[in-house]
């Protein structure tokens, strides 16, 4: 074989070496899974890790009940298929306080997300939790770890990380830390979607253009899920062909008008986009150093 | 078909470090290079333009730092504090861009970056020259393996392009890498905030004939990879879902491996033969360095994570004794002595420092004593090992010869660590076998060789519980000795002082007393202060499960200063002592003792019979 690996092989061969490296040094590990195409990968690569043996940790969706039908259904599958344990948490006093994403904006997410991901974290004591964060994202993303450590509050301080030289991860922590591990640190959402068309993972239909009931809301494409969704006064609902290139809370979740429905056409118009990926998602544009702040609170 | 992945993959990636001083404008230099390269989105540049208005330091102007420098504090104070990692292609190549702070109290995450590098680009402001920050990353590039460095004097708009002023810098760095193990220098003029020679030739630099940066970097040769380097497979996770598979996985660090290969497990010389080699469902025939596969071999062998399979006629050194480069990351300075946390491929085992050679001056190279290692600073040492681990020097194999030092309390990574050289010591000395052995003594004597460390404050009152304890034990016809820190500072240990690291080496040459006196089948008592969790640690490790009794002589600061028998507080106090614990220098409390007494609500009689009483609970004493 060629001694000249591809971009993707390395990159799935650093993602493996991430994977086995927390199976054999954390006690107690859980990979957080969202059910985008991110998690899709990561999922993927888990159980090649592994193979033939299952993922030795549990999946962990943080719901806020409000994810996209469709993406519950294709959760419950996969983790089927995949013979992993699930365990979805939901943060019950959210919905006790009656919080929705229509009234309560950032507070809304930090308690179902934020909150919630802390809450399911303390009570199964899990102490490293993977996640598909990627570094191309965002800036203060572009600056963590690869294993980053959170203390007992789950709070990062981004002015003490610790160095990561060379393959040499160090896992230690005291009682009550954890740590987030990030295998998909170094991929780019065009390597995601190359890797996904490679390896022909599953994704939720969402990713692919379809008509959907849509209205417009902000300059954004909003969809029409159920019937919990609050309408506007002289806003009627459209069927437009649309498809998402990042999935979330679908009332807070932007959608683009496009007619790939094919995943070399969704590439393709990936690699011509002129928005970057989380522009579609208003909860990230409400302040340039809103995700470090919510790092630092505990968020992935 | 061919398909997308295929199309689109770009000929091959290089990784790239960029560092220097703090204000050499490394952030804005990669900023220009994605602005100019049109590889920002327009979301992306909207941000970075009313980022500037409020943040930027360049007046109405595009501020491209704030394209990577993006945590708030990074923001307030116009630094880059850690690395930022950015991944940009062009159409003849894929970059990975590690951005690195200048800041000396940050050198650590320059390091990060360092630590994976093929290529550095190393900043130097125009007006300013070569700063002793510039010559110590050039220092780590050269430790960490970087052959190839361009040096890109940069801000040659503030100098008036003057081809003189790059001249003399060029100058200056190629005598100092001269004497590193950099092997090549490429100096290139340009600024990063005009936008001169980044992308393309400017005309403002019309006298440079070299190439500009970007196209350089293009250009740039690769590191060559370690496939040809023999085979290191580090046992990294051993999978075995039922009795029908035994898989080894891990990531191949060098070499390449086929199936029916002959490989051996460096540490125990086992050998067996390649039968399979898979990732995920599927299977190869051969893999290279840099795949993580899961192997399995023909035999049964006893095969465990941190083992290491190589082939047998190619072996590394499989020792407990280095000799290596250390970069020190911590604010707590490294002592020699000390028991820290070495990882390396997936092996963790406990090692210190048993010589500290020298520090490597940043300025000069030049090799200076010294007995601490402190922050951001550099230095070659000597190490031992509690178990032997299998290493190459760091100059023939990157992936084997490099290790990270951890503090076993803090869990700090401290150092990074590169191995020069096995010591041959290890190979030659051997224990030697003695027929009346530990066991043997101690039957002899009717009893369990324990340690009973007493620790806590001048004037706690360890010796005096001590010695009441030793008067019982006597008593009652057991064979002891009393190991008192006064009295062996007078003999033992007298060329040592107070300081850190001499504190250290006075507990490790007590413990190690305290151990050949177990051997002897002694009840040993040991009366030190012995103020640091990791050395009272590193005495517990000598000894045999259950045999070290760690005694907390729990008497507060201001009691055992009222009793100060040798008026040592007084001294203290008037600063005519210097280094003294609970005034000067800190006391760390134990953790775990198992026992704490307490001074101030029982006789020292009365807390030696709790002491003995415990014994006999634990059954150390019939």
């Amino acid at each position: 074989m060629s001694a000249n690996l591809s971009h993707l092989d390395r990159l799935e061969a650093e993602s493996l070496h991430i994977f086995r490296e927390v199976a054999a040094e954390c006690r107690n590990p859980v990979m957080l899974y969202s059910i985008g195409k991110d998690s899709s990968v990561m999922l993927h690569l888990a159980r090649k890790a592994f193979h033939p043996a299952p993922p030795p940790f549990p999946l962990l969706h943080v719901d806020t009940t409000w994810k996209f039908r469709d993406m519950y259904a294709f959760r419950n599958r996969m983790a089927a298929e995949a013979g992993m344990e699930l365990i979805v948490h939901v943060n019950q006093e959210g919905v006790a306080a009656g919080l929705n994403p229509f009234d309560h904006g950032a507070n809304y997410t930090r308690v179902m997300k934020t909150e919630g991901l802390k809450q399911a974290l303390d009570r199964h004591h899990f102490d490293a939790a993977f996640g598909g964060a990627r570094r191309d994202e965002e800036k203060s993303r572009a600056k963590e770890r690869i294993f980053s450590f959170r203390s007992k509050s789950h709070g990062w301080d981004p002015r003490n990380q610790r160095p990561e030289i060379w393959r040499l991860y160090n896992t230690l922590i005291h009682e009550g830390e954890s740590m987030r591990v990030f295998p998909l640190s170094n991929w780019t959402e065009l390597d995601i979607w190359t890797y996904i068309e490679r390896e022909n993972i599953p994704l939720v239909p969402l990713y692919f253009a379809a008509e959907r009931p849509v209205v417009k809301r902000d300059d954004q494409w909003i969809m029409v899920d159920d019937d919990r969704m609050r309408l506007m006064p002289g806003e009627v609902p459209q069927q437009r062909l649309i498809r998402f290139r990042t999935l979330g809370c679908y009332p807070l979740t932007g959608a683009v008008e496009s007619s790939a429905t094919t995943l070399a056409e969704v590439v393709m118009e990936t690699m011509g986009a002129t928005q970057s990926e989380r522009g579609g998602r208003a909860i990230d544009r409400e302040a340039s150093a809103s995700m470090e702040r919510k790092k630092r609170e505990g968020y992935f | 078909m061919q398909t997308l992945a295929g199309t689109l993959a770009a000929p091959d990636t290089l990784r790239v470090l960029t560092c220097g001083s703090v204000d050499d404008g490394k952030s804005t230099l990669i900023g220009r290079l994605l602005y100019d390269s049109k590889l920002l989105l327009q979301d992306q540049i909207a941000d970075l333009e009313r980022d500037s208005r409020r943040h930027g330091t360049t007046g109405g102007d595009i501020d491209f730092a704030l394209l990577v420098d993006g945590l708030e504090a990074e923001r307030e104070q116009g630094i880059t504090i850690d690395v930022a990692w950015r991944f940009f292609a062009t159409p003849r190549r894929r970059f990975i861009i590690a951005d690195t702070p200048g800041h000396e109290q940050y050198t650590r995450n320059m390091a990060t970056g360092a630590s994976t590098a093929e290529l550095a680009i190393l900043l130097v402001d125009a007006e300013k020259g070569l700063s002793r920050q510039t010559r110590r990353h050039a220092l780590i590039c050269s430790l960490m393996g970087i052959k190839q460095v361009v040096l890109a004097v940069n801000k040659m708009d503030l100098v008036g392009y003057d081809e003189a002023v790059f001249e003399k810098i060029a100058a200056d760095f190629a005598a100092f890498a001269e004497r590193t193990r950099i092997e090549s220098v490429t100096p290139i003029p340009l600024s990063a905030r005009e936008g001169d020679n980044v992308t393309g030739p400017s005309p403002r630099l019309s006298w440079w004939k070299g190439p500009a940066l970007l196209p350089f970097l293009e250009e740039a040769p690769s590191a060559p990879g370690l496939v040809e380097t023999p085979l290191r497979f580090p046992v990294q996770w051993v999978c075995r879902p039922d009795h029908t598979f035994r898989g080894y996985a891990g990531t191949i660090s060098s070499g390449r491996i086929a199936v029916g290969d002959e490989v051996v497990v460096a540490a125990s010389g086992k050998k067996s033969r390649v039968t399979a080699i898979d990732i995920g469902e599927n299977s190869l025939e051969e893999a290279v360095a840099g795949q993580s596969i899961m192997l399995r071999l023909a035999d049964e062998v006893d095969i465990a994570r941190g083992d290491v399979l190589v082939p047998a006629e190619n072996r590394p050194e499989v020792t407990d004794q280095i000799a290596a480069h250390l970069v020190w990351m911590a604010e707590e300075p490294l002592l020699p002595g000390r028991p820290y946390w070495l990882k390396a491929a997936n092996r963790m085992v406990s090692a210190q420092v048993s010589e500290l050679k020298h520090h490597l001056s940043v300025d000069t190279l030049e090799e200076t004593a010294g007995k601490v290692l402190e922050l951001n600073e550099i230095g070659f040492a000597n190490l031992s090992l509690a178990h032997p681990i299998a290493f190459d020097p760091y100059g023939e194999n990157r992936e084997t010869g490099g290790f990270i030092l951890i503090d076993r309390f803090t869990h700090s990574t401290v150092a990074a660590g590169m191995v020069d050289f096995s010591l041959r010591r290890a190979a030659n000395i051997h224990w030697q076998s003695l027929d009346v052995d530990r066991n043997a003594r101690a039957r002899l004597k009717n009893q369990k060789p324990t340690v009973l460390w007493f620790t806590g404050l001048s004037g706690a009152g360890k010796s005096t519980v001590a010695n009441w304890v030793e008067k019982k034990l006597y008593a009652a016809g057991r064979h002891t000795i009393t190991l008192d820190g006064d009295n062996v500072r007078h003999g033992l240990n007298r060329d040592l002082g107070f300081t850190d690291a001499d504190r250290v080496e006075n507990i490790r040459r007590v413990a190690e007393t305290a151990k050949l006196m177990t051997d002897a089948g002694l009840i040993v008592l040991v009366s030190f202060i012995s103020p640091f969790r990791s050395e009272r640690q590193m005495a517990r490790q000598l000894m045999m499960e259950g045999e070290f009794v760690e005694v907390f002589v729990d008497t507060p600061l201001d009691i055992a200063e009222k009793r100060d028998p040798k008026g040592l507080y007084a001294k203290a106090r008037a600063g005519q002592l210097k280094n003294f614990t609970g005034i000067d220098s800190p006391y760390q409390v134990p953790e775990n003792a198992e026992i704490t007494v307490d001074t101030t609500s029982a006789s020292p009689e009365e807390l030696a019979d709790e002491i003995i009483a415990y014994l006999r609970q634990k059954g150390r004493l019939s």
